[in-house]
């Protein structure tokens, strides 16, 4: 039963990795770009959300809402001043810029915020649901984050393979020229991607500090990298890969802990990472691109 | 009426003069190729006027306006499609998807009307329509390229290199399939190594060397004169 309690953390936690590899992923396919600033704008997603609900008393979901409305905001305006100018250039250029968006994001948050640590109020109560006598608690936080992250994946799903726009997208990751050729606006769609991703890095944020409460200027940072190391556990650039390597990583990380060691956990991770990425290079739903002369 | 109308263009590629001061024009039902070898810049020709590249001086217009200035998928909605080189198709979409993505800039409630007249034009894709596009052999992947780039309603069809790659009996095929949609009453501006087949169904064409348009007259005048069988037929 303990090890059912572990399972269903490890799910919970590798949910709210999914969903922020998903804005890795999304990124990364259409852009061609790792946006190391993308851990930021969860820590930008919490607070907005904290400071709705926690001063100025905003029905939590509302709060929600209105951390996805900035951080979308947030991605595409970040899209256009610091990565659109630079889409001819050099991907080492894009990435040293997404890595100065990420300190930029941080530091202002470090200005506006101060550096003293917030305590995220749950989103929907610390309550937990006991099955089996008690001997399995599931915290309400746990069981919504699984719920968001199947939904997300779901709608997500549906969009990219049944709507106009999804496909245009899929058509722009494939080969932006061709895509122009068809009439899609490259542009808007890089940018859609952005809005995209960053809004679900709200949400994404908004689960995380529910579950540990701990609200810093730092906080999206290393579930940041983590969220990296998902996507590419899973395949950067597939949707499904990024959903895959989240739930994996994130129950890994947890009988890590469990099992293992709490301090060793990280390092098992990205242990794992090693030998999945030797074993498959591509990560494991991730396709070798092979061009047909 | 001129269809389109290139006047003195000229295109760099950084300090690479690629385009030097060409002219010509493409007329309502007209068959028109550009003809010339490997790094003549038939290609940049094309791409300049799809609006993926933009010459230093110049002008292109399009049904009588200019497109300077007009981004490449607003030149896609004014009715002006390219077939590229190399085909690019989406490899990991579907035929039927790579179709809708050519009617992007169309009408919803046209779609279907539309998908029949590709798929009766080439009945293999119709066969294939829920294969990913990367499983078609190279000749099935040209028709898809130009079953595609025809969902979005051109007013002129812009064909990069349609026989490269391919058998020469495939080669035949595609010819055909351009020949009767000329027949039908469709512009086409058409670039070829492939001078022989080119000239054959061309109305007029031009000969491109080094970034420069160096004759032109019918296809029937090209395929005659000297200097053009010495240069690209084999003499």
């Amino acid at each position: 039963m303990i090890f059912l309690n572990y399972f269903i953390s490890g799910i919970s936690l590798g949910s709210i990795y999914a969903i922020i590899a998903l804005g890795y992923t999304m990124v990364y396919g259409i852009a061609k770009m790792l946006n190391f600033a993308h851990g930021d704008v969860i820590m930008v997603g919490a607070y907005v959300c904290f400071y709705a609900v926690a001063r100025y008393n905003f029905n939590p979901f509302l709060g929600v809402l209105l951390a996805m409305i900035v951080c979308t905001f947030l991605g595409i305006i970040v899209e256009r001043l610091a990565y659109k100018p630079l889409r001819q250039a050099p991907s080492l250029a894009v990435l040293i810029t997404a890595i100065g968006v990420s300190y930029f994001l941080q530091n202002s948050a470090l200005l506006l915020w101060s550096s003293n640590p917030k305590v995220f109020p749950s989103i929907i109560g610390r309550g937990a649901f006991k099955l089996f006598d008690g001997e399995l608690s599931v915290s309400h936080i746990t069981a919504l984050t699984i719920i968001a992250c199947l939904v997300i994946m779901v709608v997500l799903t549906l969009f990219i393979s049944k709507t106009r726009l999804g496909k245009a997208m899929r058509a722009c990751s494939e080969d932006k020229g061709a895509a122009q050729l068809m009439g899609i606006n490259v542009n808007a769609t890089i940018s859609l991607t952005f809005a995209i991703g960053s809004g679900l890095a709200a949400i994404a944020g908004a689960l995380l500090c529910s579950a540990y409460p701990t609200l810093m200027p730092t906080t999206g940072a290393l579930p940041g990298i983590k969220a990296f190391t998902a996507a590419v556990f899973g395949g950067i650039g597939s949707i499904p890969g990024a959903f895959l390597g989240g739930l994996m990583l994130g129950v890994i990380e947890i009988f890590a802990k469990a099992y293992i060691s709490s301090q060793l956990s990280d390092a098992v991770v990205f242990a794992v990472l090693i030998i999945v990425l030797l074993v498959k290079p591509a990560g494991l739903l991730g396709r070798l691109t092979q061009e047909k002369v | 009426m001129a269809v389109l109308e290139v006047e003195n263009i000229n295109v760099y590629y950084g300090s690479i003069h690629a385009i030097k001061g060409i002219s010509f024009e493409v007329n309502e039902g007209e068959i028109v190729t550009l003809i010339g070898a490997n790094g003549a810049g038939k290609s940049t020709t094309l791409n300049t006027v799809s609006g993926l590249l933009h010459p230093s001086t110049g002008s292109v217009s399009f049904l009588g306006q200019s497109l300077a200035k007009v981004q490449p998928h607003k030149i896609v909605e004014r009715g002006l499609a390219q077939v590229p080189e190399g085909r690019r198709v989406f490899a990991q979409m579907t035929v039927q998807e790579n179709l809708e993505m050519g009617a992007y800039t169309q009408d919803n409630k046209n779609i279907h009307e539309d998908l029949e007249k590709v798929y009766s034009l080439f009945p293999r894709l119709k066969e294939r329509m829920h294969q990913t596009a990367g499983t078609l052999s190279g000749g099935e992947q040209q028709m898809l390229a130009m079953g595609r780039a025809l969902m979005s309603r051109p007013k002129l069809l812009m064909l990069d290199e349609p026989s490269m790659g391919l058998a020469p009996i495939l080669v035949e095929q595609i010819f055909d399939i351009i020949a009767d949609l000329h027949k039908t009453g469709a512009t086409i501006l058409l670039v070829e190594q492939n001078a022989q087949m080119a000239l054959s169904i061309a109305n007029r064409g031009y000969v491109m060397e080094t970034g420069k348009i160096v004759t032109t007259g019918t296809g029937q005048e090209l395929l005659a004169s000297p200097a053009v069988r010495k240069a690209y037929l084999g003499g």
